[in-house]
This record gives C-alpha cells, sequence and structure tokens, in this order.
C-alpha cells in the first residue's frame, strides 16, 4: 500500500490536461496528473505512480531505482497485477 | 547477511552498516520505530535485523491503514454493500481482511457484487459503466492515498456522476504517533518516518517531535541502503545529543510536500472529532470525513450506517505488538490459531502488518534453522 510505481509519461491528453498515458515497464495505463497541478510533467518525464494517480516527478535513475526495490520486495507481479487495473482500464 | 549481495551497491551496502556498528558501540540499546508499513515489509524482506546489530531494536510502528482499522468499520461498509444494486469497490488490500460475517471476498462468494480497483478512479470508472447500479469505494489509507480519494470525489462532482459515493476511512499519521508518545508503557528513542506519506505532507509536520518531545525523526527511503543511512543519521543526532527532523529521501520527498496534493484534501475533507484505531483506541482528530459541500458523495450521509463496534478477541495482543510492547511471536496466538492463512488480527492480513511480515520471513528462517540443525 505503501509503495509507488514509477511510470514514464508517454503523453498527454489534449482535451484534458490531468489525463496522462504511462508506460510502467511495458505495459501503458491512463493515470491521473491532478496531484501534480503545481509542477505538470510532460511526456519524457518520470512520475512515482501511487493509486492511479502521479504523486511526484522523479529522474530516470531515480525509476530505474525504486523498480528494482520493488523486485528486491518480491512486490513486482502484484504490483502490475494492480498497474492493469485487473483488466479495467488498460491502453493499447 | 545472505541477502547483501544482491542487493545495489552491496559495498556502500557493508561500509554503512560498519558505520552503524561504529556508532552504536555497545554501552547502550536503541530502540527505533519504524512509522510506516512500507519499511516494515522491507525491513523483513531485506533481512535488515541479521544487518544492524543487536542494540539496536526496530519497532514496527502503526503506519499500516488496513492493520489500524476497525473491525466495525468493515462490518459497516459490507452492510451499505448488502443494500440491493450497490457494488461494493475497494483495493486488493482489503478483500481478505475479515469482518464479524467474512471478509469482503467470503461476501462475494455470498453473492455480492464486490470489484477490486486499483485506483479510485477506476472505482468512479465502474459508476460510469453502471448508470443503474450505485456503486460505493470503500476507501482506506494515510495521506498517501486520501489526496486520489479526494480529487475522485471532486471529479465525480464536476461531472455529475451521482451513483457513486465514498465510505471514508481515511486516516492521518500525526495523531498516531502523538497516541504512541503519550502512551506510558513506551519508551522509543528515534523515529524512521514515512517517505510516501511524506511527498505529500512534507516534513514540517513532524518538527513537534523533535522540538517538543526531543526525538530524532528521519523520513527515509525503501531501499535497504536507504533505511541503513536513515539508521546512521538517528545515531549521529542521538550520539550528539540532538534532535531534528532530517529527510533521506529528498529525491522523491519535497521539504514541503505536495501542495496541490494537500489543497484536494482541504476542499474534500475535515477531521473527525475522533476516530478508532485498532489496537490504540480512540484518538481525537485522527481522521478524514467528507465534508458538507460533498455530502452527495459520502456513503455515511448516504446510507444507513449501523456503527457496528467489535472488540478484538481478547486473547489476540494486536495492541501491544502495534505499539512495540510485544514482539509479534510473543502473542499468545501467534502462528497457532493466528496465521496469514486464517488472520484472527488484522496485522496477520496485510503484508505490511508487522505480524504477517514477521510469519513470512522470520518465523520461516527459524523453522528452517531448526530443519537444518536436526539434519
Amino acid at each position: 500500500m505503501c509503495l509507488a510505481i514509477p511510470g514514464k509519461i508517454v503523453e498527454i491528453a489534449s482535451d484534458n490536461q490531468d489525463s496522462a498515458v504511462v508506460d510502467v515497464v511495458g505495459v501503458r495505463r491512463k493515470i491521473d496528473l491532478g496531484l501534480l497541478q503545481d509542477d505538470k510533467p510532460v511526456p519524457g518525464d518520470w512520475v512515482l505512480i501511487h493509486v492511479g494517480f502521479a504523486m511526484s516527478k522523479i529522474s530516470e535513475q531515480d525509476a530505474a531505482d525504486q523498480m528494482n526495490t520493488l523486485r528486491m520486495l518480491g512486490e513486482m507481479d502484484g504490483t502490475m497485477q494492480e498497474v492493469k487495473g485487473y483488466g479495467l482500464e488498460e491502453v493499447n | 547477511m545472505r541477502y547483501v549481495d544482491e542487493f545495489r551497491e552491496p559495498q556502500l551496502i557493508s561500509k554503512t552498516a560498519e558505520e552503524i556498528r561504529r556508532l552504536a558501540g555497545t554501552e547502550r540499546h536503541y530502540r527505533m520505530m519504524e512509522v510506516c508499513g512500507g519499511h516494515t515489509h522491507a525491513i523483513y524482506r531485506f533481512g535488515l535485523k541479521d544487518i544492524l546489530p543487536k542494540n539496536i531494536e526496530l519497532i514496527h510502528g502503526p503506519g499500516c491503514p488496513v492493520c489500524v482499522l476497525p473491525m466495525g468499520r468493515i462490518d459497516d461498509g459490507l452492510s451499505i454493500a448488502q443494500q440491493s444494486n450497490v457494488i461494493f469497490a475497494a483495493f486488493g488490500d482489503m478483500m481478505r481482511v475479515p469482518g464479524t460475517q467474512g471478509s469482503p471476498f467470503e461476501h462475494k462468494a455470498r453473492g455480492m457484487d464486490v470489484r477490486i480497483v486499483y485506483s479510485p478512479s477506476d472505482a468512479l470508472k465502474l459508476a460510469r459503466l453502471n448508470p443503474a447500479k450505485h456503486v460505493m469505494f470503500f476507501a482506506i489509507g494515510f495521506e498517501t492515498t486520501a489526496p486520489s480519494t479526494a480529487l475522485t470525489i471532486m471529479r465525480a462532482k464536476a461531472e455529475g456522476i451521482r451513483n457513486f459515493s465514498v465510505f471514508c476511512n481515511h486516516v492521518t499519521i500525526i495523531p498516531a504517533i502523538r497516541a504512541i508518545l503519550d502512551s506510558p508503557d513506551m519508551r522509543l528513542d528515534a523515529f524512521i518516518g514515512p517517505g510516501h506519506v511524506s511527498t505529500v505532507i512534507g516534513c514540517r509536520p513532524y518538527e513537534w517531535i523533535a522540538q517538543n518531545e526531543r526525538k530524532p525523526i528521519v523520513v527515509s527511503g525503501f531501499e535497504p541502503l536507504d533505511m541503513l543511512q536513515s539508521v546512521v543519521m538517528l545515531l549521529r543526532q542521538l550520539k550528539a545529543g540532538e534532535a531534528k527532523v532530517e529527510n533521506q529521501y529528498k529525491r522523491v520527498v519535497p521539504w514541503e510536500g505536495n501542495r496541490a496534493a494537500l489543497r484536494a484534501m482541504a476542499e474534500v475533507f475535515e477531521l473527525r472529532p475522533y476516530f478508532e484505531w485498532r489496537g490504540l483506541g480512540f484518538i481525537s482528530q485522527s481522521a478524514l470525513r467528507v465534508n458538507d459541500k460533498y455530502a452527495e458523495w459520502d456513503a455515511e450521509q448516504r446510507f444507513e450506517v449501523p456503527g457496528i463496534r467489535v472488540t478484538d478477541p481478547k486473547a489476540a495482543q494486536c495492541g501491544e505488538v502495534l505499539k512495540g510492547v510485544l514482539k509479534p511471536h510473543q502473542c499468545k496466538l501467534f502462528g497457532r490459531e493466528c496465521t496469514p492463512e486464517h488472520p484472527i488480527g488484522a496485522l496477520m492480513v496485510s503484508s505490511e502488518g508487522s505480524c504477517a511480515a514477521y510469519h513470512n520471513y522470520e518465523h520461516r528462517k527459524a523453522a528452517m534453522v531448526s530443519l537444518s540443525s536436526v539434519a
């Protein structure tokens, strides 16, 4: 629950500045950028995602480290399952 | 020590561990509480106890939202979902948590419409997809998740989605730390502060712990090296007789927190006068509810809520474990009546709960050792 997963912003919706598609180790998912209103990310930026919302911008190196932590914690499978939104919100 | 080679920068880990041993010496005992359940999980998973010297004791704090939720709240949430046409939506962590009549999963097996969602916004999407039904999102979490719930409620209002509500169980971390420090049987030297809660609230809210309680606190990341570095920072303060708030997790946690997230929380929520915490009892101003402006999206205002109170089984000593007075294995039920497969207390349910973490790693390790000594 406390863990967050890093993702790279792929595109921001043209009709909704708070909606973005991110890439999380090859899985694409829609996330909400509403909590980063004061420091909007742009495509190519890395963000930490918690329950479908971007919480903070991070560097690419931090993203790789965070992914490694999740792997070491044995949380990758569960986290990826969550990221896929249990089939509800996958973007192809 | 067997995990060390798998870590990033194993040499730096060894050097940091050395520094900890040097600073800790042998003369006194140090009791440090990691507040966050994510840290508890990581400490067991990485075997950090094997790396730390014996005179540094890590006490597992109250920061697992599933663990501190009283059983009566689960019953209340499920009783709303028992009404016809209601979909019960919650995070996966909630699904196996027992209520008096069983967990959400068991209710699903009996025919309740129960859905796992990854995000509150997925619950809102369910409401869009099922206009003839009402979707109730069972919200849990500290300040890490509360802003996402708040923003989802704001989106529901903006879009005029009326078949959606939130059963709010969001709690705040500072009153829980205060309750632990006020507890008479508690002796702590320092705190490892939560990582992702602090991305939202920043580091300032911890200043009273340093200034008034004279306890050092270091906000920490989740990697083994992060946590070891945090222990070094705490030991340095303790050795120097200082008590400050420090931020080890600067790469993610801004000192001021996330203002947009705090604004969303302030827009939608207000403090409850008091809220019950499992194991800690009633703590004043420690939880959030939906304010009147958003009453239409508050499940507690829209539906009849029985307000069930359930006392934990007397034999279970969750409270003592939660406050660090007992170690998980010192509870009478640990590993016998209460296991991760059949949890009696909530600390056994979530992988972030100290009992489940202890059972999954330490207990298994001890069993392996005794097996190999027999062989």
